[in-house]
């Protein structure tokens, strides 16, 4: 043989063998599903069912408290509908800008309407108040010019708000699907004489219906389950599930109630992720990651972009801003005189952040803070992408048991905060106070978000790819990491994004018992916020600057991380 | 990949560094229960770990309601051995769910009997502070309105959609202050009141940040109502913490009779502590002068111990009304969430 | 070298593989040529690791495969939409399975210039691989699979999706390629040309069952079956009835006349057999079918004419659509 083969190098060369994965499927499955699935069951199922079944009562079941049940679920599920409605009506024209458009600035007004996801609400309350308020900015204007005062009705902001919130989880999810969609299809649909809008519908959108549906269902979760917005920019006229939950289990400590809407809801989540996945994975596609972005070049193409842009920089960057505003300019009227405001430029409130003027404790310098949240949100990305990258493939070729658990996974979204905090406390006591669990609980939540967002791009990977390498030599291991992992970059980033934004806004206090010396900037905006004078409102807002500038510039990090030959992939 | 893993260990390693800071070799660590509002000095708490060779931890566990809570679910086995922050409105319960230890600590002598509600001493008074409606100043000066003095008052037109006030279900500043109103106009009269009051356009928000914040005309938020249910100490933190500096506080308080409702936090050992002997030290150490003495600008409310002396910034603007509304602790405990209910069906349905 | 030994595969209860048995030798060439559904992928994907038999083993110089993951059979295998890694050049997906091999940096350097150049790609190292046309990156997955130098090379319809002239050029660089190499391999197809093309041996593979296996020359002769010879393409079959035997033959009724044929076995009357009906050999006596034409369609070195009756021959001389005609065919009979 003139080319002898020179294998000899492959019986020494790897002792660990992979075989029993190529030779038992059920094995792989388990080896997939083990991790993800224990750290589920011993950080939600376990604690939350302990807590449910030591204060669930049937005699709780009463006309009175099925009347406050009744109510809770109809204004959820109404209020959900159409935030989740105007949500996608906003995200998908957006997720169409950022995928298949090319313009200056496209980075940063990416990054920017990702920043509200990570918001305190109370800092997203602030921001929509001195910019909507009776007293904001745009009444400011107004009245300047003699015109009637524009204050939306609290349902209006509570809207507005989760849009402001959400429209980020639709242009991610959505976006992804989109840039990977084989631009011949849509090529191929206009040449047997589909006209643009028909082409959309009848082609992207079916193709898209996957992402769009897993976008949907995270959306209108996290509507369904709002507690913070309806607080505070509801005027405390609403109650939402979780609401409810939270005044019968905190104010009212009356858990049997507490512990019965819980189920409501828990069941409510439940059934939604089931539809979820029957209509999702019935028709999903593998999709070619190929579509490039490209300059607008028709005038309609121009108008689409410039006004969509224009439409986002006033909904994302004017509340945004306003905070870095009221961070650097005293807006504080000389004393006696209400009529004339005083505009000053000042750094004051950066300045005392570094002083502990009270000399407290639990005073914690910006740095500090910042640097806790950051360690937080890292750890986060790393845990929540070590768990959700073997469950997002197991999920990717489902069989019998994926169909099973496929909607469980989706279930810590659905469960009430307080309710899984006090199932943590009676399960696993002191152990739980150690620092070390926030990035677990912050994974809780992360988790989901992190498989949604890869298992539609794994499905996409041609398994050919993987035969090949296999074939070629690669281990599964080997395969993971130089075949999947290069080609699932973007949703991998993606995925690392959320769960980074997550951890980052992410308030937690109720979740667990928190250890006041590891204080994230969201506790340490709360702290400010908690007490009256005008210099502790700059304060807190010279915090939520610093988030913002954080969020905003990590995610632009995490997306200048990408190599060039992937991007263009 | 090389990047990835460095970046995990790396990150391992700082976590690690964290943890290793809070488990010292201590001689003997003390737990603190609190709320999340709870805040004291570093020195006077390095002066009790000093005296004492003990390690203070807090454990801050949400709000009142959540802390006792939390207190109640794990009072088998206790996460803390001192829970400090259970008020007059939520006492009764945590007494009835048993999850203090009578302490007489030799420091009550000091102590008015007008604070200690519960004769058994499980739960021991450290501090109060009074529920008061502030008002902005330059905004009565300007409009030459006068001040409201009475409860009555604010039902009249020239009060109209002037005032801000907290739900009572979900805030215990407007919890305090729907208190104040049972108070004064009795069980048959105070849904009347709040009827007028509504019919005057009393502004409901969810919580004290959001009113004081967003709705009260004289904080930064600048927002529309001149009046909001806070607390009689708030002027005094007006100044305080004002950028640039003032002389004048630019809010105060109405200080009618029956206007503003007292509010006692207790604090109490928790049972089935293993550190009894140091958590009486810490106990007895609260209710000492050096604590007593820190309290007023750590949180913003008065001292139980009148013999502690009070920062000049709180004897110029902190007002304390003479005469403050209260509710026995029982009638409350038996009351409150049907209060609560009423009040909801009445004002905001 | 490599054996397969009564393999068995099911897929959801339906049978997949039937008892499937042969082997390939130092050097040699197989195809397994059958129509898309026949499981000749499935076959493929089983010698490689990447399925597993229900029953039956797969030897390698007398080793059973079944505990060696594919990653170390070191089988190469080339796809017909090539499976080219999308995120790595040319020479990154060359050198891939010698990076997994740990092999030295320089030996991966020699190894990706020495596959190129096997396949003429000398030049295009630095290129993106999605920037190559199909041929190209055929190519490209070729010098792939070669530079691990395997024990044995697999082509699922390699050339499946490329036009007839690359085809035609790439399959006979890859035969020179496989002679000189002497790498056994199995190549999968659908097209016949190719198989016979590239194949030392070919084995007809039918709803999970082989059904013919020789060298093309044989094959061809004798496809054996009604199924091989349409398949590929030999001739007409048809139905017929065994009526009577006479001076040693047997003569068989058709709707295109009664023929008197040898047919190898034992027959009785009535019974139904297959035959086909293809040109005629030089020396052969000749059956004539004659019949109203139908169709005349050109194909480069002869005409396939179809009579009215369904019948089609292939011809050297075109007759006229619509004339009467006499052919000369030979009618065989099949097994």
């Amino acid at each position: 043989m003139p080319h002898s083969p020179n294998h000899g190098a492959t019986k020494t060369r790897r002792i660990i063998n992979f075989s029993v994965f190529s030779t038992s499927p059920w094995l792989k499955r388990i080896f997939l599903w083990f991790l993800p699935l224990a750290f589920l069951a011993v950080f939600f199922f376990f604690p939350l069912s302990k807590i449910l079944t030591l204060t669930f009562d049937l005699e709780v079941i009463t006309p009175q408290n099925l009347q406050i049940t009744n109510y809770a679920l109809r204004f959820t599920f109404y209020q959900a509908f159409l935030s989740t409605l105007l949500t996608l009506t906003l995200g998908l024209p957006s997720a169409v800008l950022f995928a298949r458009f090319d313009f200056h600035g496209k980075a940063l007004l990416r990054a920017l309407t990702a920043v509200p996801f990570m918001l305190p609400t109370v800092v997203v309350a602030a921001a929509f108040n001195s910019l909507l308020g009776q007293r904001g900015l745009l009444n400011t204007l107004i009245t300047n010019y003699q015109l009637p005062t524009f204050t939306p009705s609290p349902f209006t902001l509570i809207l507005l708000a989760h849009v402001f919130y959400n429209t980020t989880i639709v242009i991610r999810i959505v976006g992804t699907a989109l840039s990977s969609l084989d631009p011949k299809l849509e090529q191929t649909a206009r040449s047997l004489g589909a006209d643009p809008l028909r082409v959309w519908t009848h082609v992207t959108l079916p193709l898209l219906r996957p992402s769009l549906l897993a976008a949907s269902l995270l959306v209108f979760l996290f509507d369904f389950t709002s507690f913070g917005v309806i607080l505070l920019l509801g005027g405390s006229q609403f109650a939402t599930l979780e609401v409810e939950i939270y005044l019968q289990a905190v104010k009212l400590l009356n858990l049997p109630l507490a512990a019965l809407l819980s189920v409501i809801q828990l069941v409510c989540t439940l059934v939604f992720s089931l539809l979820y996945s029957h209509f999702a994975t019935r028709n999903s596609y593998p999709l070619q990651p190929r579509s490039v972005a490209v300059k607008p070049r028709t005038l309609q193409q121009k108008l689409f972009v410039l006004t969509l842009c224009s439409l986002l920089t006033v909904y994302f960057a004017l509340p945004l801003l306003s905070l870095p505003a009221r961070s650097l300019f005293r807006l504080e009227a000389d004393r006696g005189q209400r009529t004339e405001v005083q505009y000053g430029f000042t750094t004051d409130y950066y300045a005392e952040l570094f002083i502990n003027r009270r000399g407290s404790v639990f005073y914690v310098p910006p740095i500090r803070a910042a640097f806790n949240s950051l360690a937080y949100a890292s750890a986060t990305v790393a845990l929540s992408l070590l768990l959700g990258f073997p469950a997002a493939f197991a999920l990717a070729k489902p069989t019998r048991l994926e169909n099973i658990l496929d909607p469980l996974i989706m279930l810590p979204l659905g469960s009430s905060a307080v309710m899984l905090g006090l199932g943590f406390i009676i399960t696993y006591g002191s152990w739980l106070t150690s620092p070390l669990l926030v990035p677990f609980a912050h994974t809780l939540v992360a988790l989901p978000f992190v498989i949604r967002t890869l298992q539609p791009a794994i499905a996409s990977i041609p398994q050919r790819l993987r035969d090949a390498a296999s074939a070629l030599g690669a281990s599964p291991l080997e395969v993971w990491m130089h075949i999947d992992l290069p080609i699932l970059r973007r949703a991998a980033l993606a995925a690392a994004t959320f769960a980074f934004t997550v951890s980052l806004g992410e308030f937690g206090a109720t979740l667990l018992i928190s250890r006041p010396e590891y204080p994230t900037i969201p506790v340490a905006i709360e702290r400010f916020l908690s007490q009256p004078g005008g210099l502790n409102y700059g304060q807190a807002m010279a915090m939520a600057t610093i988030l913002m500038l954080l969020t905003t510039v990590s995610i632009l990090l995490i997306e200048k991380f990408r190599p060039p030959a992937a991007g263009d992939f | 990949m090389k990047k990835f893993s460095l970046l995990l260990s790396a990150f391992c390693f700082l976590l690690s560094a964290c943890v290793s800071q809070t488990t010292p070799a201590s001689p003997q660590t003390l737990t603190i229960m609190t709320h999340d509002s709870f805040s004291v000095s570093e020195d006077v708490v390095k002066a009790f770990e000093e005296a004492n060779n003990a390690k203070v931890t807090f454990l801050q566990s949400g709000d009142a309601g959540a802390m006792i809570n939390k207190a109640i679910l794990t009072k088998d086995a206790p996460l803390a051995d001192v829970l400090f922050g259970v008020d007059n409105t939520f006492l009764s319960r945590a007494l009835q769910a048993e999850i203090f230890e009578p302490y007489a600590s030799p420091e009550l002598a000091n102590i008015p009997a007008a604070f200690q509600l519960d004769p058994s001493n499980r739960a021991l008074p450290v501090d109060y502070g009074d529920v008061c409606i502030n008002y902005d100043k330059a905004y009565f000066a300007e409009n030459a309105l006068a001040v409201p003095q009475s409860l009555e008052d604010l039902t009249k037109p020239e009060y109209a959609s002037l005032l801000v006030v907290e739900n009572p279900a979900t805030s215990s500043t407007g919890l305090a202050f729907l208190m104040t109103t049972v108070a004064h106009f009795g069980e048959d009269g105070y849904l009347d009141y709040w009827r007028a009051l509504k019919a005057n356009g009393v502004v409901v928000v969810d919580g004290w940040e959001t009113a004081y914040y967003t709705n009260f005309s004289a904080s930064s938020g600048r927002g529309p109502q001149p009046m909001v249910v806070s607390y009689g100490t708030s002027p005094a933190a007006e100044v305080i913490y004002a950028d640039p500096p003032v002389d004048d506080a630019p809010t105060a308080s109405i200080l009618g009779p029956d206007t503003c409702f007292r509010q006692i936090e207790f604090v109490g050992i928790l049972k089935g502590t293993q550190n009894r002997p140091l958590a009486e030290k810490f106990v007895d150490f609260m209710l000492g002068k050096q604590f007593q003495e820190d309290v007023p600008l750590q949180m913003f409310v008065y001292p139980v111990n009148p013999s502690a002396a009070l920062p000049e910034a709180f004897v110029k603007y902190a007002q304390a009304p003479a005469q403050t509304a209260s509710l026995p602790p029982d009638l409350i405990a038996s009351n409150r969430d049907r209060w609560i209910q009423e009040w909801t069906d009445v004002v905001m349905k | 070298m490599l054996e397969l030994r009564h393999i068995f595969k099911t897929y959801e209860g339906n049978p997949l593989l039937t008892d499937i048995s042969f082997t390939v030798g130092t050097g040699e060439t197989i195809c397994l040529l059958g129509a898309s559904g026949s499981g000749k992928s499935t076959l493929l994907r089983m010698i490689a690791g990447l399925e597993t038999p229900d029953s039956g083993s797969i030897l390698f110089n007398g080793t059973d495969l079944a505990s060696t993951p594919p990653h170390l059979r070191d089988f190469g295998l080339v796809f017909q939409d090539y499976a080219l890694f999308p995120h790595l050049s040319v020479n990154e997906n060359v050198a891939f399975g010698l990076r997994m091999r740990r092999l030295p940096p320089d030996e991966i350097a020699e190894r990706i210039v020495s596959s190129l150049r096997l396949v003429n790609l000398g030049e295009f190292g630095k290129r993106k691989v999605t920037d190559l046309s199909g041929g190209e990156q055929q190519r490209v997955a070729l010098a792939r699979a070669l530079a691990i130098r395997p024990r044995l090379l697999m082509f699922d319809e390699p050339l499946g999706a490329l036009d007839k002239k690359l085809k035609d050029g790439l399959l006979e660089e890859l035969r020179a390629i496989l002679h000189r190499t002497q790498i056994p391999a199995i190549y999968v197809t659908h097209d016949q040309e190719e198989a016979f093309t590239i194949a030392d041996r070919i084995l007809i593979l039918h709803e999970g069952r082989i059904l013919r296996e020789g060298s093309p020359a044989e094959v061809w002769e004798n496809p054996q079956s009604a199924y091989a010879a349409e398949f590929l393409g030999v001739g007409k079959v048809f139905e017929g009835e065994v009526r009577e035997w006479q001076n040693g033959k047997w003569k068989v009724e058709s709707d295109f006349g009664i023929f008197a044929l040898g047919c190898g076995h034992e027959h009785s009357r009535g019974e139904k057999v297959h035959l086909l009906a293809r040109p005629p050999r030089v020396r052969d006596e000749a059956h004539v079918i004659s019949g109203i034409v139908t169709d005349v369609i050109f194909q480069q070195d002869r005409y396939k004419v179809t009579f009215e009756n369904g019948l089609f021959v292939y011809l050297d001389e075109p007759p006229k659509i619509g004339e009467k005609f006499a052919a000369r065919v030979r009618v065989e009979c099949l097994a």
